[in-house]
């Protein structure tokens, strides 16, 4: 057993601009997925919690349909049917779709249980100093469920950069294709497959860490002054 | 759009579709058991008194859970060799699948040990209930009963993660319908019957749970 540690570093200083430009491509599509996913689905998770029956059914189906499929299918999918439903994709577009559909599917259901989890008196006050539906979203319910949402969704977001390992797939140059393409050369499985690992370990490390410092931060903000 | 929809390779390699789907199956239930064991045990370990033991459990569970499961598959399956440790594929992929349901049964069930009263133990000490049966009988059923929504979730989701045994070329579910689709090039017939197949199979592993669930509710 030898691990060929010198070799191994020489490969990683050797490769070392295709492996930036892997990981760079793995954290501008999951943070394209997740902006454009959290969008979607806030407006999803919005309609299953207080649409009326012909808007949230659509939504629901949309949720179940989506969250029911494996991501691996979804990004095959998207990419594969693109071209004959006349909307050729790229393979980075094709993956971009796929990973903001599935996370707005995931999202919904954050936002929804957010929202469903607010009392019913918010709205109601709301409604009774005369805001309109949008303000009261905005300012009075929107608010209150970030901060209760805050932990589920950074959950959310480091599994979308877990996703966007699948792209690899589909020929999307990101972290995942590009070790295993530097392996083909090198043959070195075990360590570049571990420094992926360990890359996607980091990413994740600092996705938790932002998460648990937004929570601690959005704590006290908000939150109803005391009378004088 | 002119695209004229042929579901004939579909329904030809039908039997195909159906054998990938129970393989899934069954290295889903598998993977899910050996996991959940090991998430339980890892679960007390973190819901313990002894700073090792909890240690243990939590660096697990966090470099786990923020590891991709397609990295650990390859690792698995095209690192270990080098260690002399080969597996063949479905074994890796089954030993990965594993290890990673671990991690996510751990915190299932550290959430259902949390949701534990204290009141309960406490009576099974004051009956006089050994340290091992208080937990055997008195903490695990109840515990089992909170973890079950949060255990539906999971299984469904590993159930999904067994795609990717396509990618180390176990012929399950999506490895068939990505050969059919490059045999046929019947795309959308191809993916949506595939998409139809795994969103059905989720569905009803869900209703079953929860079947499960209300029977076992007090």
């Amino acid at each position: 057993m030898d691990l060929e540690l010198s070799y191994f570093l020489s490969e990683i200083v050797a490769n070392r601009g295709m492996l930036l430009q892997g990981a760079w491509t793995t954290v501008s599509v999951s943070a394209l997925a997740i902006a454009s996913g959290t969008l979607l689905g806030m407006l999803i998770g919005l309609a299953l919690a207080y649409a009326s029956a012909p808007l949230r059914w659509p939504a629901r189906l949309y949720v179940d349909l989506i969250r029911g499929t494996p991501v691996l299918v979804l990004v095959l999918a998207t990419y594969y049917m693109s071209t004959p439903l006349g909307l050729p994709l790229t393979p980075f577009q094709a993956g971009a779709v796929a990973l903001c559909l599935f996370c707005a599917s995931h999202v919904a259901e954050i936002w929804r249980g957010a929202l469903q989890a607010l009392p019913i008196g918010q709205l109601e006050a709301g409604r009774a100093i005369g805001l309109t539906f949008p303000r009261i979203c905005l300012y009075v319910l929107f608010p209150q469920a970030m901060r209760l949402a805050m932990p589920t969704w950074v959950t959310a977001a480091a599994e979308m950069v877990k996703a966007s390992t699948l792209l690899s797939v589909i020929g999307v140059a990101e972290l995942l294709l590009t070790s295993q393409q530097i392996i083909s050369n090198n043959f070195l499985n075990l360590q570049f497959y571990f420094l992926a690992g360990a890359i996607y370990f980091a990413i994740n490390f600092c996705i938790d860490m932002l998460g648990k410092y937004l929570s601690r931060h959005l704590e006290g903000a908000g939150k109803p002054r005391s009378p004088v | 759009m002119n695209y004229t929809f042929n579901f004939t390779p579909v329904w030809q390699n039908w039997p195909l579709l159906l054998e990938g789907l129970a393989l899934g199956l069954g290295l889903a239930v598998l993977s899910i058991a050996i996991g959940s064991i090991a998430g339980l045990v890892l679960a007390f370990c973190a819901t313990g008194k002894h700073p090792a033991l909890r240690a243990l459990a939590f660096g697990y569970v966090s470099i786990v859970r923020n590891l991709p499961i397609l990295v650990i598959v390859l690792f698995i399956f095209f690192g270990l060799p080098q260690l002399g440790l080969a597996f063949d594929k479905s074994t890796s992929f089954v030993l990965a699948l594993s290890l990673y349901a671990a991690a996510y049964m751990t915190e299932v069930f550290r959430a259902g040990l949390l949701g534990v009263p204290p009141g309960i133990s406490e009576a099974g000490q004051a009956i006089g209930l050994t340290p091992l049966s208080i937990k055997y009988y008195v903490v695990l059923p109840v515990m089992l009963r909170n973890a079950m929504p949060a255990f539906a979730n999971n299984f469904v989701s590993l159930f999904k993660d067994t795609s990717l045994a396509a990618a180390i070329a176990v012929p399950e579910l999506t490895f068939y319908a990505q050969k059919i689709n490059s045999e046929s090039f019947r795309v959308l017939e191809v993916w949506s019957v595939t998409a139809a197949l795994y969103i059905a199979t989720c569905y009803l592993i869900s209703l079953l749970l929860r079947g499960l669930e209300s029977r076992l509710r007090l």
